[in-house]
């Protein structure tokens, strides 16, 4: 496979927009990104779009060719990608996999989701609908109840606390202060946290990640034609996408996420590189306790270490290794279709050195994690600077 | 049908269909047989190494009791 580049970057603010359509979202963050890579449309040659559940949020299909149109993108595959909240990553991987063969050079890949038009009761329906509605969903489970019975189980097996969870959000909440195009760029603290609003024991309020509209979008093309483009092309050093069952009681061990282990080992594989080399990370903190095992799934730390090392500090925007230093989905909001593109442009905007208050020091190589369900999606993604 | 209880929450926040349910307890059992499956519980709260056993089901949904 020949090597493949993110060329251009483009992103909504993620929020609540009442006055805002999804396509009106996702149009903005594919002309920016074009902007931004210098391409006009009549020159991209394919699009692939990542989109949840446009259809039950909005009740509009055929999104890919809808919006590409409204861009100004015809005559070419216009594709739309669902995998949960894995929808865009799962999108870009399969971008990376035609351009890396050589069937196009210049691939446009968008993610958007329009969540706040329908009250939240129906949103938790919505959403559960990524889960097993045969059975954990028939029973009545959501999607904080699932992530709470994975941090239930980690807590019992491993220790982890309450206390480590919240420090996940507090965080997430301090860096997304820092990035003006964050959902909810409030500063919270320990005991907040800890006394948020019950959700799914032992879940609060703030263990949980937003739900938000907006859109994101990259442009890719073959390392060797970067040049022709842009001067701030970012490398694609590795990327896969793996899957497990879809059903929380279908998995053996609840307290990982075998497909994110298995996603990460094929990532750094063809990236030739290992987590030791990993200088920051973007990973997927739709709930607290989703971001503590991440850290366990991807290496950095050893199984049931997870919750020390954010709780020390580690992962803080001046720690050893930051993660999330875009607030997180958790601050930053999670649209989420828009959320493995978004988390894309969030590494890259650190690799070009563009995160004003919030860049960090060492960031020539980064990852991104991005997780579909209670873990039956997952797409790991390896940056570094070209 | 009995079993152990691997983990388990209280929902606070349902989705629309059972919000007039909420808050309830939901588990992921682990049946003697080796399986698992996901349950309500009727009754008392449960905790992780609890055994338990099925009491009803109502609309397909099986609910479980503390033993």
């Amino acid at each position: 496979m020949r090597p493949v580049a993110v060329i251009g970057i483009g992103k909504t603010a993620f929020g609540a927009f009442a006055d805002r359509d999804l396509r009106s979202l996702a149009v903005e963050a594919g002309e920016k990104c074009m902007r931004d890579a210098h391409v006009s449309p009549s020159q991209v040659e394919a699009f692939y779009l990542g989109n949840f559940a446009g259809p039950s949020f909005v009740g509009q299909n055929h999104l890919a060719p809808y919006i590409a149109g409204a861009m100004g993108i015809t005559g070419v595959p216009c594709t739309r990608f669902e995998a949960a909240c894995a929808s865009s990553g799962s999108a870009l991987f399969h971008a990376v996999s035609a351009v890396g063969a050589g069937l196009y050079d210049l691939a446009l890949v968008g993610g958007v989701e329009k969540m706040t038009s329908q009250p939240t009761p129906k949103v938790t329906e919505i959403l559960a609908g990524a889960g097993d509605m045969c059975g954990e969903g028939r029973a009545g489970a959501t999607f904080p109840a699932l992530f709470a019975m994975i941090a239930r189980r980690h807590m019992y097996q491993y220790g982890t606390t309450r206390e480590q969870m919240a420090a996940v959000a507090v965080k997430n909440h301090l860096n997304g202060s820092k990035n003006p195009q964050a959902h909810m760029r409030k500063v919270i603290t320990l005991e907040q946290a800890l006394a948020g609003k019950p959700i799914a024991e032992p879940l609060t309020v703030y263990d949980c990640s937003l739900i938000s509209d907006g859109a994101a979008a990259v442009l890719i093309a073959p390392l060797e034609r970067a040049a022709e483009f842009t001067d701030k092309a970012v490398k694609i050093l590795g990327i896969a996408q793996t899957s497990d069952m879809v059903a929380l009681d279908e998995k053996d061990d609840i307290t990982t996420f075998r497909a994110v282990v298995e996603a990460a080992k094929k990532a750094y594989k063809m990236a030739g590189v290992g987590p030791r080399d990993i200088q920051f990370a973007e990973v997927h903190d739709c709930f607290t306790i989703a971001e503590i095992i991440a850290g366990e799934d991807l290496g950095f730390v050893k199984k049931g270490e997870g919750g020390a090392y954010v709780e020390q500090g580690c992962t803080a925007l001046n720690g050893p290794r930051p993660i999330n230093t875009s607030g997180g989905l958790k601050s930053k909001g999670h649209p989420v279709g828009a959320t493995g593109v978004g988390q894309i442009c969030d590494v890259v905007i650190q690799i070009r050195g563009e995160a004003g208050e919030r860049q960090i020091e060492r960031h020539s190589v980064g990852l991104a994690q991005n997780l579909g369900g209670s873990g039956a999606t997952a797409v790991v993604t390896i940056l570094g600077a070209a | 049908m009995t079993g152990t209880i691997y983990t388990e929450t209280l929902i606070y926040a349902a989705p629309e269909q059972f919000v007039k349910d909420a808050p309830y307890q939901l588990v992921i059992v682990t049946l003697d047989e080796g399986k698992r499956l996901t349950a309500r519980i009727a009754g008392d709260r449960v905790k992780i190494g609890d055994k338990v056993e099925q009491a009803e089901s109502r609309d397909g949904i099986p609910f479980f009791k503390k033993i």
